[in-house]
């Protein structure tokens, strides 16, 4: 038998629940106001999405105006163009195996049992190389589908994959560059890095689009798509440099100088001391660029690329679909919302887990 | 000096690394520029600034002062840069408004108010901000035709854009108000915050700062009333005439949409730096305060908030710049800003590095320059000798 050693008093539900929410007029009359907002949102969303919302594949303008609320029919009737945009239809399984091949990819990164340089390396440059092989074909048999083909969700993945891809490496130089002891070099990288991140990202990719073919050797031009991932890469990696360094900043220097005194190279030093330390520390800013990267694949349709905004655009502009645009809006948001929130709560629960073993109080 | 020993010095080899960095950087630029101005020349075209003065032959359809088709390149050029600081303003005010409640709805106690601010942080936090622009121009567009507009409190609502009342006044006088009452603000604020001003008594300082802000305001409303043309009343009112609206003052869709967006979308973002500053505001600081009687008003508004407000500005900084920044996107609705305006010249006069040397200039005098402001300000009301929050 144990002592009852707590003497809080012990409250019913209903006092509990009057104290969090009406402890005042004025918190009583937020709750009210919150909780109206809260429930005519809700009752506007389940009307329009499920209660009066048409579901036949086969509805018309004229059938869904009928009832006042979603038309899916032309998700039903356009999904293809959304998700593929101008990929051959008899080819567009291999989209979207090459998609599922790029979600594995993430979510493989995503466990800690993979955070190892060489695992990581290799799952990444495997998946790219299947995505690749399967997207551009001409080989195993497969058609071959040229780049500007491309659209839809493939070519989302693959301009975010790709970003990171060149991205990474190129922050990481450009981080160690900026802590160069080297003076000229030092420099030179910082104003490199502060310009590039004062610019827009739409400017740049603008500039790497249209404008870079004036300015370059023939030999140097390349196709399109690479040379807007590329701008988007340097615009990462310039903002990705930062976090490292960051991260830089939060590492003792009696780290680096013990590595030093037993006698390290540079690159070791590096390699095997630093870059660890930094990107442990910078991990959360690092999922959080790769939010904002993935988030602004979307940009590029502006320099005419059929990504998933574009396809849709197109999905609903042409022919029939032209007043459906709310629920292609909807369907396209509910992709980028599922990979973003889901990677943003992935971000937040390794800080938790990071922080758990500094917690002061 | 034998070859390895020469390659051993470490200052040389330095040297030399060095050098080899600044070659190939230099012989890149160089490379991308007489490429350029050999593929100028091979359409006829000179490189150069002379093209500044020439006309450009097409229109911005969003300008604050009077444009036409064949002003010159330098004035369409300004004019995109006004657009561009207009709508950086409204989008950064709103934004901030919309932030402000959203992130004390966020810290608050009340669990129905941290749910609806959550739900709308998490919303529009994690949606590209192109696709809730592409949304909102789509709705726009897809309102009635101005035939069946929708009237309301005034205002005519129609696909062709939101006719308000006005006044009658030029653009240009308008924008001339706007602006000297812009630089009064600046001259205040800096009044009350430099160190050159730190010695005045506090009071004339104010009445100084207070001073500087109503000359602003008394050019402002001479420029408004020398633009006013005094055959016309001062006021329009929109009316449905026939297939268009007539009078009132139109907002354009392009524009209101844009602003919407980077409001609502730069606005959760910003909620979420609120709450972290309040986060960051010390329990004991809280419990000091309430220990010494002061009123939970009095606790949000004396304490509470200004140390939420140091906490917070060097992160709002730099979401103020990514918010100026994401003014571009007007070009996926086409919203004439900087950036549109640059792009179209490109286009029609083929003077690649000109332009983009520009663009690169002005965005870096746009961000330093709105980074410089802040960050005197963030080091004017700096706790001196304390590190915000650092005490929980």
């Amino acid at each position: 038998m144990t002592l009852a050693t707590d003497f809080r008093p012990r409250h019913s539900r209903l006092y509990r629940l009057r104290r969090a929410y009406f402890a005042s007029p004025l918190t009583g009359l937020v709750t009210l106001l919150s909780v109206a907002i809260l429930a005519w949102l809700a009752w506007i969303v389940l009307d329009w999405t499920v209660l009066q919302a048409t579901f036949d594949a086969d509805a018309n303008q004229a059938i869904c105006a009928e009832r006042a609320g979603a038309c899916w029919s032309v998700i039903a009737n356009r999904w293809r163009i959304i998700l593929f945009g101008l990929y051959p239809l008899d080819e567009q399984w291999r989209a979207g195996v090459a998609c599922a091949v790029v979600a594995l990819v993430i979510v493989l990164s995503c466990l800690p049992l993979m955070w190892r340089f060489s695992r990581l390396a290799l799952v990444w440059v495997l998946g790219t190389a299947v995505f690749y092989t399967l997207m551009r074909g001409g080989i195993f048999g497969l058609v071959p589908v040229n780049e500007q083909q491309w659209g839809g969700l493939p070519l989302t993945l693959f301009i975010f994959v790709a970003t990171g891809i060149l991205g990474m490496p190129l922050a990481i130089g450009l981080a160690l560059m900026r802590r160069s002891e080297l003076p000229v070099i030092a420099r030179v990288s910082g104003w490199i890095i502060d310009t590039i991140r004062s610019l827009p990202l739409l400017a740049i990719l603008f500039t790497c689009a249209i404008v870079l073919p004036f300015m370059l050797p023939g030999f140097l031009i390349g196709e399109k798509l690479y040379r807007v991932i590329f701008g988007a890469a340097l615009f990462f990696a310039a903002y990705q440099a930062e976090i490292i360094r960051g991260g830089f900043q939060g590492i003792p220097r009696g780290q680096e100088e013990a590595a030093k005194a037993l006698g390290l190279g540079y690159w070791q030093r590096m390699g095997k001391v630093v870059l660890p330390q930094a990107f442990r520390l910078a991990l959360p800013a690092t999922i959080n660029q790769f939010v904002i990267a993935f988030m602004e694949t979307s940009l590029v349709v502006v320099v005419g690329f059929m990504e998933l905004l574009a396809a849709s655009n197109t999905a609903f502009r042409t022919g029939e679909w032209r007043f459906a645009y709310i629920e292609v809006y909807v369907f396209i948001s509910a992709i980028y919302f599922a990979f973003v929130f889901g990677l943003s709560r992935y971000g937040a629960w390794l800080e938790a887990r990071m922080s758990a073993g500094q917690r002061k109080d | 000096m034998d070859r390895a020993s020469f390659w051993r010095s470490k200052t040389i080899r330095d040297g030399v690394l060095q050098a080899a960095f600044l070659a190939a950087l230099i012989g890149l630029v160089l490379t991308a520029v007489l490429t350029a101005r050999a593929n100028l020349a091979a359409q006829g075209l000179t490189s150069g600034f002379d093209f500044l003065w020439k006309s450009t032959g097409w229109e911005m359809n969003f300008t604050l002062l009077h444009s036409e088709r064949d002003d010159p390149y330098w004035y369409f050029l300004l004019l995109g840069l006004m657009n561009t600081l207009f709508m950086g303003t409204i989008g950064l005010a709103g934004a901030s408004v919309i932030g402000l409640v959203v992130g004390l709805m966020r810290s608050g106690r009340n669990p129905a108010a941290r749910l609806l601010g959550t739900l709308y942080i998490e919303l529009f936090r994690n949606l590209p901000l192109i696709v809730q622009l592409f949304f909102w121009y789509a709705l726009a567009n897809a309102l009635p035709n101005p035939r069946q507009a929708i009237e309301f409190a005034g205002a005519i609502i129609s696909s062709r854009g939101i006719y308000v009342p006005g006044l009658t006044v030029t653009s240009g006088a308008v924008a001339l108000a706007v602006a000297a009452l812009l630089i009064g603000a600046a001259l205040a604020i800096w009044i009350a915050t430099a160190r050159r001003f730190r010695r005045m008594e506090r009071q004339r300082q104010r009445g100084a700062a207070l001073m500087a802000f109503g000359l602003a305001a008394l050019v402002a409303v001479i420029a408004l009333v020398t633009g006013h043309d005094s055959t016309q009343p001062w006021t329009t009112f929109p009316a449905v005439d026939g297939l268009r609206v007539s009078g009132g003052f139109r907002i354009q869709p392009e524009f209101y949409c844009l602003a919407i967006a980077i409001m609502t979308y730069g606005g959760a973002y910003i909620g979420e730096i609120v709450r972290g500053g309040f986060k960051a505001v010390g329990r004991g600081q809280m419990e000091a305060s309430r220990a010494l009687g002061l009123s939970n008003w009095q606790v949000f508004t004396q304490v509470q908030m200004p140390l939420a407000f140091r906490a917070m500005l060097p992160i709002l900084i730099n979401q103020y710049v990514w918010l100026i920044k994401a003014t571009t996107l007007g070009i996926a609705v086409g919203f004439s800003d900087f950036f549109m305006v640059i792009a179209s010249s490109i286009n029609h006069s083929g003077q690649t590095i000109e332009f983009i040397s520009i663009l690169v200039g002005g965005f870096l005098f746009i961000n330093f320059s709105l980074a410089a402001i802040l960050n005197r300000l963030n080091r004017a009301i700096a706790l001196k000798g304390h590190q915000t929050g650092g005490a929980a």
